[in-house]
């Protein structure tokens, strides 16, 4: 059963936030293709151009982070000295995104890598260190762009090769959240760390199938530790598993008795209109649960729609030099509790 | 191989990576191969009708032979798959037709001209220079590698008979 006052720390992957760590505000800037799904509502800024005004599309992204930044510090009624630390990552090689974007900002900097999964790894770092009394207030954020992670990842942007159906499209979007204690705003209080489970899935254009037993893992973590289960959630969302993974992971949590059907969801599926039929088998990228959770789900927190949720953002670990040295694709979750109304 | 039948722990849950593989396997959709034969076939087909309505153009109105013909046909065919990948259409009709768009000449013109697009922001020389060949590289490379290949084969037949 779960425990009235658990300690700090759960277990070895699982924290429990003792203070009172709110998400005070949240801000979600996305390109075009987003802002005309399903969530456009829940968004701050729609860029219309997916050049976002600059010149390169690495430019665009660094675009879409900073205003998620601003916007955020704008909501929160506070400006960049006020914020002791600024928990950032994105897709690119050496993280240019989060670097760039804060040298623009008086903020201290820890730049993070968990891929996709880095929208969650950095709000739990945020929360944790909040919690401990190294920050007052800290930052967590993330961003990715169809186009950058094209070609980081795959082939240039107007390359004619034909995608499998069970292909993804990278979400060109950022998400900002800021975490501190008291207040109002969603309350955070758990955290579960994933470990890296490689099931020797090789295909990079299939990350649904090779994300799904890392995010598993860690849900099935979480209840273990927590000792709750998935209908002590309104929601359960899992970062990009998309419309392979998505079945999968439900008949892994159900092979070891964890019923997901009634509050299961993939922010994958939530991004696009379902019928959208270039993003193929859904959204990916780190923006596609930053955008679901610091827009959609925050929104339905704070207007007391969804008491419970937890968010499970899923990262594919592999590089394009390890996938044509042939090595299979290893992948991570983390997963943090945000709860309404408390 | 060895990692294949390694037992892997998700969660509790004893599983190797053969078992999960096979687990998976029945959520992945599959390549629909007749439907992309199908459109491979049109697609293909119509980019090289249009080439041969291109070349007998060039014969029939600027007094070109059947043989000096097809370097100018080539030339425009390279030009308009250029065209449309500048305009952002050919990766379209690639999601579409697969190799039907791909084999043709016109696939060959994309993915230099795209890797050129892509790389334009990092310079003439190291970005648009360095990189144009990213994909059309390999082509190159076996392409005459192969064709060397051939007229070794072909030369040392000559010798003999």
């Amino acid at each position: 059963m779960e425990s009235q006052n658990p300690s700090a720390r759960v277990s070895r992957q699982t924290w429990y936030f003792d203070q009172d760590v709110r998400l005070l505000s949240s801000a979600v800037v996305v390109g075009p293709k987003e802002g005309k799904g399903p969530l456009a509502n829940y968004f701050d800024k729609i860029h219309s151009d997916l050049y976002a005004g600059q010149q390169t599309w690495e430019d665009a992204e660094k675009q879409l982070m900073a205003d998620a930044i601003q916007i955020l510090l704008k909501k929160a009624g506070i400006a960049d000295k006020d914020v002791d630390v600024i928990l950032a990552g994105d897709l690119l090689n050496q993280n240019i995104t989060t670097n760039f974007t804060a040298e623009q900002l008086e903020i201290p900097l820890m730049g993070m890598y968990g891929a996709c999964s880095t929208s969650m790894l950095t709000l739990a770092t945020a929360a944790s260190l909040v919690n401990a009394g190294y920050a007052t207030r800290a930052i967590a954020a993330c961003s990715s762009h169809n186009a950058t992670a094209e070609r980081q990842y795959r082939y240039p942007t107007e390359y004619g090769g034909q995608k499998p159906p069970t292909a993804q499209w990278t979400v060109t979007g950022a998400g900002a959240g800021l975490v501190g204690i008291g207040g109002s705003g969603p309350r955070i209080t758990y955290a579960t760390i994933g470990k890296v489970v490689d099931m020797g899935v090789k295909d990079p254009f299939d990350m649904g199938s090779a994300m799904a037993p890392a995010a598993a893992s860690t849900l099935q973590t979480h209840f273990a530790d927590t000792g709750r289960s998935p209908d002590s959630y309104d929601l359960i969302v899992t970062g990009d598993l998309a419309s392979v993974g998505y079945p999968i992971l439900k008949e892994l949590m159900l092979a070891q008795g964890y019923d997901m059907d009634k509050v299961y969801n993939d922010c994958g599926l939530m991004v696009y209109p379902p019928d959208e039929a270039d993003v193929l088998a859904g959204a990916s990228g780190c923006a596609s649960s930053a955008v679901v959770t610091y827009g959609y789900i925050v929104d339905q927190l704070n207007k007391g729609l969804l008491k419970k949720v937890l968010v499970c953002a899923t990262g594919a670990l592999l590089s394009p030099v390890s996938y044509q040295q042939g090595h299979s694709i290893p992948c991570i979750a983390h997963a943090v509790a945000l709860e309404g109304g408390i | 191989m060895a990692t294949k039948t390694k037992s892997k722990r998700i969660g509790s849950m004893e599983l190797t990576q053969q078992a999960y593989q096979q687990k998976a396997a029945k959520y992945q959709p599959k390549r629909n191969v007749l439907l992309n034969c199908w459109r491979a076939f049109w697609v293909g087909g119509t980019i090289c009708l249009l080439g041969q309505i291109i070349q007998n153009m060039y014969i029939y109105f600027f007094d070109f032979t059947e043989k000096t013909a097809s370097n100018p046909t080539v030339a425009t065919l390279i030009f308009l798959s250029v065209l449309l990948t500048g305009l952002g259409v050919y990766d379209n009709i690639g999601q579409y037709a697969g190799a039907g768009s791909a084999v043709p000449v016109t696939g060959f013109a994309n993915s230099m001209a795209s890797a050129a697009i892509e790389h334009r922001s990092e310079g003439y020389v190291l970005g648009v220079g360095a990189n144009m060949f990213k994909l059309a590289g390999s082509v190159i490379v076996f392409g005459v590698v192969a064709a060397f290949i051939a007229s070794l084969i072909k030369s040392v037949f000559q010798m003999i008979f």
